[in-house]
C-alpha cells in the first residue's frame, strides 16, 4: 500500500489503531474457518461510525478492498481479508448504547458480544434470542453479517427476527439507515436484505435488536434412541401434534462419545439422543411435556430424562453446545458442515451420509437442529495422512449436494464465505444470482466490500441479458414452477 | 416520450397470452384515477414474466393487481398502460405439512390459502384485511400482516421462498423450502412491502405454524393512558399473548388481549392477566370480548363504529413505539378535533397500526392537513415527540394531491433509488406510486 494512503489510514484511526506489522496481521488472514488464509495489507481499528466512514472513503477512493471483521468466530470463511485489501475490525465498537426495556429494544455497536446483550438484560427478565454456540465470543455485527441462528431459532427465528434497524456505512462511505426503532417504516426492507448478507453490501456500526421476555419455564426432555431414524420419528410426531418446542436438537452415536470425551456430559450410549426443550407458561409446559414424553416413547425411546432446574439444564446443553470442539477429542481434524433439508428428508439423507461416509472410509459425526432440519455433520480425518484432507473436503461437498437434491439449503446459519460459493450455481440457477447480483451493484458498484465471497464467480454491474433458462432443480424435477 | 398507448400492437401480447386472456380494461380498473388501457391475465409465470417483457419493450408502464383490495395504496401512479393480473396463478402448490411449509402462486387467495392448510391443522399465522378476495402476492406486496404478529412477526419472517418475474423478463428465485436457510440475499424481504416496483411476484413459500388449540380474548375498558400501561405491563410480563391491541375512538377505548395454547394454560394466563391488571391498570374494567374484536383492523376500514358515516375519509398506516400509544392517541384527538373530523384507532401490541380519520364533503384540505400535523408531530425521537411514522393508505384523490403519501423518505433514499434503476431501469412498473417518487 501506497505510504501516503496508509498515512492518511493511520491519522483516521490513530497509531494504536492501526496493525500493519506482518505478525500482527497473521491474527486476521483467517477467521473460524481455518484453511484459508490471506494476509491484509492492513488492519484497522475504528472506535466510531465517523472512522469507519473514513476509512471506507478512502478505500473507495483508492478502490482498495475491504472486509469487515468482528470476532472472526465465522465458520466459512466469510471474513478472509481480500488479496491487497484492508481488514476494518469492529471490535473496538463494543458498547451497548441504549436500552428501552418497555419497547423491547437495545442499540448496539457492532462489536458487542451477543451474550453481552442477554446479559445486560437478564437481570429485568429479558433475554437475545439468537443464541449461535459462539455466543459468548460472537459479535452482534458478525451475528448481523452471517443472520446467525442458534439452538431456539426453531422458536424464535434468525437473526434477522430480532434486528429492527441498522445504521449501515455503504462501501463509497456514504451513511444510510435501514428500518427503524418502530415497526412498518415505508421504503424497501433494506435492512431485511442487509441482515445476511455476509458484509458484501457494507458495514453495520449501529445495530438496534429487539428483546425478549424470558418464559416462565424452561423444561428440556433428553430421550435415547436405538437409532437417528426413531429420534427423527419422534420430532416429526412432535410437530404434527401442533406443538413448537424453543429447540429440539440431536446427535448421533459418533457425537456423543466426542461429547463424553470432551465434558462427561453423561449422555446415554445410544444411537440417537434427542433433546427436546419446551419453554413458556409453566401450566402449558407441563402439558405439553407429557405428549412429548410419550411421543418419544411411542417412537422407541429407552431413557427419558427430564431437566428441570437452570443447573440441570445447562448439564444436558453442555454437550451438544461443546459437540464441534468435543469433536477434536477423537479425531484430529475435521469439516463441519451447515447444510439443511426438509426435516421429512432426514432417514433418506441420515442413510446417504452413512453410505457416503463407509464409501469413503471416513467417519462422520451428526449434530442436528432436528427441528427446522439445519444438520451440522462433522467430517472427520487426520491431516497427517496425505490425501485424506482432499477426500475429507469431497466427501463434505457430496453432503451439501446431498441436501440440495432433497430440496434444502448449503447453508443455514454459517453462511456462504469462501468455503462454499463453488455450491452457489449448483443451489440457484443463473438468473437467479444475476437477480441478487443487482442487489450488490446498488449498493456496492465496485465490488469493494468483501469481494469474490458468496459468488460463485466476480459479476460486473453492467447490462445483462434477461432469458429464461429452466432451473437446475426444476430439470431435476425437485421443484416445481406452475 | 410518453408511448402513444394507440399505437402499440397489442395483437403479439394477445398471441402470447391467448386472446381471451387480453381485455380492455374499464373505469371501474382505474388505479387512483389513471385508467389503463388493458388487461392481461397470464396463466404461467412464464407467460407473466413474458408479458412484462413485452411491455417493457413497447415502452409501457404496468401495474402489477392481485384481488384488487389495495390498489389505491400508495401514490397515484404517474402513468399505468397495462394491469398485470394473477388472478389466473392461483394454485395452492406443495403444501409439505409435516415441513411445515406451503408453496402458493401469487394469485391465490388468502382464505382458500387457508382452507387447504386447515385440513393439516396449519395455518399461515397472519390475518390480513380482507382475506377471502387478498392475494398472496398483494398481501406481500402492501406488506400486510394483521394481529398475529407479536407472536409470529409479520409477513417479512414468515416468507422463506420466492420467485419474483423482473421487466426484462428474467424470472429468479431466492430463498428456498426450508426454514433455515442464508445462502445469497433475501429477495424475499426485498420485495415484501415493494408495492410491486421492482417485479411481479409469482410464486411465494410460508413457514407455517399449527392452527392454536384453543384461544379466549379479553377485552378492558379505560382510558388510553391507562390501557397503555396495561399494555406495557403485558409485555414485560411473562404472559405470551398472541394478539395484543388497543383501540380508541371519541366514545373511549379498549384493549384486547389474546391467549391461545392448551385449556389449562390460557386458564392460568387468564387468572395472570388478571394480576398485571390490578397492579399496572386497576381501573381498567375487563370483560370478554366481543366475538369480533380481532377483525377490528379491518372494520376501521370497511367503516364501522362513529367514524363510519362520515363520506370523506382517510386511513393512515401508524408505526410507533409502544410505549407511545397513548400520547399519540391524544395527539391524533387534538388534531382531529382541531378540525371537527371524526377519528378512530386500532394499533397492534408491536405498535403497528390504523388511523381513520372522517368529515364530511369539502374536508379534504381538513384531512390532508390533519396528516401533515400528525406526520409532522411524530417525526424525531425526542421526549416530547412520539416518534414514529403515518402512511396515507386509503383516501380520495383529492386528498393525495400535493401529498406525499409516504412520508419523508430519509438517508436510503438514495439507495432505494439505485435498487429500483437496477431492477427496473426503464421505470416499467407503477412509477411514482412508491416511496419518493419512485
Amino acid at each position: 500500500m501506497e505510504a501516503r494512503v496508509l498515512d492518511e489510514l493511520r491519522a483516521i484511526v490513530g497509531a494504536r489503531g492501526l496493525i500493519t506489522e506482518p505478525e500482527q496481521l497473521s491474527t486476521y488472514e483467517c477467521d473460524g474457518l481455518t484453511v484459508f488464509r490471506v494476509l491484509p495489507l492492513a488492519v484497522l481499528l475504528p472506535t466510531s461510525t465517523a472512522e469507519v466512514q473514513a476509512i471506507v472513503r478512502v478505500c473507495h477512493r483508492e478502490r482498495i478492498p475491504f472486509v469487515a471483521r468482528g470476532s472472526g468466530t465465522g465458520l466459512s470463511g466469510g471474513a478472509l481479508p481480500a488479496a491487497n485489501g484492508i481488514v476494518i475490525g469492529l471490535s473496538r465498537m463494543n458498547r451497548i448504547l441504549e436500552v428501552d426495556l418497555p419497547n423491547l429494544r437495545v442499540v448496539v455497536e457492532p462489536g458487542v458480544m451477543n451474550l453481552e446483550v442477554t446479559a445486560r438484560v437478564a437481570p429485568d427478565g429479558y433475554f437475545y434470542a439468537p443464541d449461535p454456540s459462539s455466543q459468548q465470543v460472537c459479535s452482534i455485527g458478525g451475528n448481523v453479517a452471517e443472520n446467525s441462528g442458534g439452538a431456539h431459532c426453531l422458536k424464535y427465528g434468525f437473526t434477522t427476527t430480532h434486528v429492527m434497524g441498522l445504521e449501515v456505512v455503504l462501501p463509497d462511505g456514504s451513511l444510510a439507515h435501514l428500518g427503524d426503532t418502530t415497526v412498518d417504516r415505508p421504503g424497501y426492507d433494506l435492512c431485511g436484505v442487509f441482515v445476511g448478507s455476509e458484509g458484501t453490501l457494507g458495514i453495520a456500526t449501529k445495530v438496534i435488536l429487539r428483546i425478549m421476555k424470558k418464559p416462565e419455564v424452561v423444561q428440556v426432555l433428553l430421550a435415547a434412541f436405538h437409532s437417528t431414524n426413531e429420534a427423527g420419528a419422534a420430532v416429526s410426531a412432535i410437530i404434527a401434534a401442533g406443538m413448537l418446542p424453543a429447540a429440539i436438537e440431536m446427535m448421533d452415536n459418533l457425537a456423543i462419545q466426542a461429547a463424553e470425551a470432551a465434558v462427561h456430559a453423561n449422555y446415554p450410549d445410544c444411537g440417537g439422543l434427542l433433546l427436546v426443550e419446551l419453554d413458556g407458561p409453566a401450566p402449558e409446559v407441563e402439558t405439553l411435556m407429557e405428549e412429548v414424553v410419550e411421543a418419544c416413547t411411542r417412537c422407541g425411546a429407552w431413557e427419558i430424562r427430564l431437566a428441570q432446574s437452570d443447573a440441570e439444564r445447562a448439564r444436558v446443553w453442555v454437550g451438544r453446545k461443546a459437540a464441534f470442539a468435543a469433536v477434536g477429542r477423537i479425531s484430529p481434524a475435521f469439516i463441519v458442515q451447515d447444510g439443511v433439508i426438509p426435516r421429512t428428508a432426514l432417514p433418506f439423507v441420515m442413510s446417504e451420509i452413512s453410505r457416503l461416509s463407509s464409501e469413503r472410509g471416513l467417519r462422520v459425526a451428526n449434530v442436528f437442529h432436528a427441528g427446522d432440519g439445519n444438520l451440522h455433520p462433522l467430517v472427520l480425518y487426520d491431516d497427517a495422512v496425505p490425501g485424506q484432507d482432499k477426500l475429507a473436503e469431497e466427501l463434505a461437498g457430496e453432503i451439501l449436494r446431498l441436501c440440495i437434491r432433497a430440496g434444502g439449503s448449503i447453508t443455514g446459519e454459517h453462511g456462504v464465505g469462501e468455503e462454499k460459493k463453488a455450491f452457489m450455481s449448483e443451489m440457484f440457477a443463473e438468473p437467479d444470482l444475476d437477480t441478487m447480483q443487482l442487489v450488490r451493484c446498488a449498493f456496492d458498484p465496485e465490488h469493494l466490500s468483501n469481494p469474490d465471497k458468496v459468488f460463485p464467480r466476480p459479476r460486473l454491474c453492467g447490462e445483462r441479458p434477461g432469458v429464461y433458462e429452466p432451473h437446475p432443480l426444476e430439470t431435476a424435477g425437485v421443484a416445481q414452477r406452475f | 416520450m410518453p408511448v402513444d398507448v394507440q399505437q402499440v400492437s397489442w395483437s403479439e401480447l394477445a398471441a402470447v397470452l391467448g386472446p381471451e386472456h387480453l381485455r380492455a380494461a374499464t373505469a371501474a380498473d382505474a388505479v387512483d384515477g389513471v385508467v389503463p388501457r388493458m388487461i392481461a391475465e397470464p396463466g404461467t409465470a412464464e407467460d407473466l414474466a413474458a408479458c412484462l417483457r413485452w411491455a417493457r419493450g413497447a415502452g409501457l408502464k404496468v401495474t402489477p393487481r392481485g384481488g384488487g383490495t389495495k390498489m389505491g395504496w400508495g401514490n397515484p401512479p404517474a402513468a399505468c398502460d397495462l394491469l398485470l393480473s394473477t388472478a389466473r396463478l392461483d394454485r395452492v402448490g406443495e403444501h409439505a405439512w409435516a415441513d411445515m411449509t406451503v408453496i402458493a402462486e401469487a394469485g391465490c387467495r388468502v382464505a382458500d390459502l387457508q382452507q387447504a392448510l386447515a385440513e393439516h391443522g396449519q395455518h399461515l399465522a397472519l390475518d390480513p384485511l380482507w382475506p377471502e378476495r387478498a392475494t398472496i402476492g398483494g398481501i406481500l406486496s402492501t406488506n400486510d400482516s394483521g394481529t398475529l404478529r407479536l407472536r409470529y412477526g409479520s409477513l417479512r419472517d414468515l416468507i422463506i421462498g420466492i420467485t419474483v418475474a423482473l421487466p426484462d423478463g428474467t424470472l429468479a428465485r431466492s430463498g428456498g423450502k426450508v426454514v433455515k436457510n442464508v445462502a445469497g440475499y433475501d429477495l424475499a424481504k426485498l420485495f415484501t412491502g415493494a408495492l410491486g416496483t421492482l417485479g411481479v411476484i409469482v410464486q411465494a413459500i410460508f413457514r407455517l405454524h399449527p392452527l392454536p388449540r384453543e384461544t379466549r380474548s379479553l377485552t378492558f375498558s379505560g382510558t388510553p393512558a391507562a390501557l397503555e400501561q396495561l399494555l406495557l405491563a403485558v409485555l414485560a410480563s411473562r404472559l405470551t399473548p398472541i394478539g395484543l391491541q388497543l383501540r380508541a375512538a371519541p366514545g373511549g377505548a379498549q384493549l384486547d388481549v389474546r391467549f391461545d395454547g392448551t385449556a389449562a394454560g390460557i386458564q392460568a394466563l387468564v387468572a395472570q392477566v388478571e394480576q398485571v391488571r390490578r397492579l399496572a391498570a386497576p381501573s381498567a374494567a375487563p370483560a370478554e370480548s366481543p366475538a369480533d374484536v380481532w377483525t377490528s383492523h379491518q372494520a376501521i376500514w370497511d367503516g364501522a363504529g362513529p367514524a363510519a358515516q362520515a363520506p370523506r375519509r382517510l386511513l393512515a398506516r401508524l408505526g410507533v413505539l409502544p410505549s407511545r400509544i397513548a400520547a399519540v392517541c391524544a395527539l391524533i384527538e387534538r388534531a382531529a378535533a382541531a378540525r371537527s373530523l371524526a377519528w378512530q384507532l386500532v394499533v397492534q401490541g408491536v405498535g403497528a397500526g390504523y388511523v381513520r380519520l372522517a368529515g364530511h364533503e369539502g374536508d379534504e384540505p381538513a384531512l390532508r392537513a390533519t396528516l401533515l400535523e400528525l406526520r409532522e408531530e411524530l417525526a424525531g425521537t425526542g421526549d416530547t415527540k412520539p416518534g414514529g411514522t403515518i402512511v396515507a393508505l386509503g383516501c380520495p384523490l383529492a386528498v393525495k394531491r400535493g401529498l406525499d403519501v409516504w412520508g419523508p423518505a430519509g438517508d436510503a433514499q438514495p439507495l432505494m433509488v439505485r435498487i429500483k434503476r437496477r431492477f427496473d431501469p426503464d421505470g416499467t412498473l407503477s412509477p411514482g406510486r412508491f416511496l419518493g417518487g419512485i
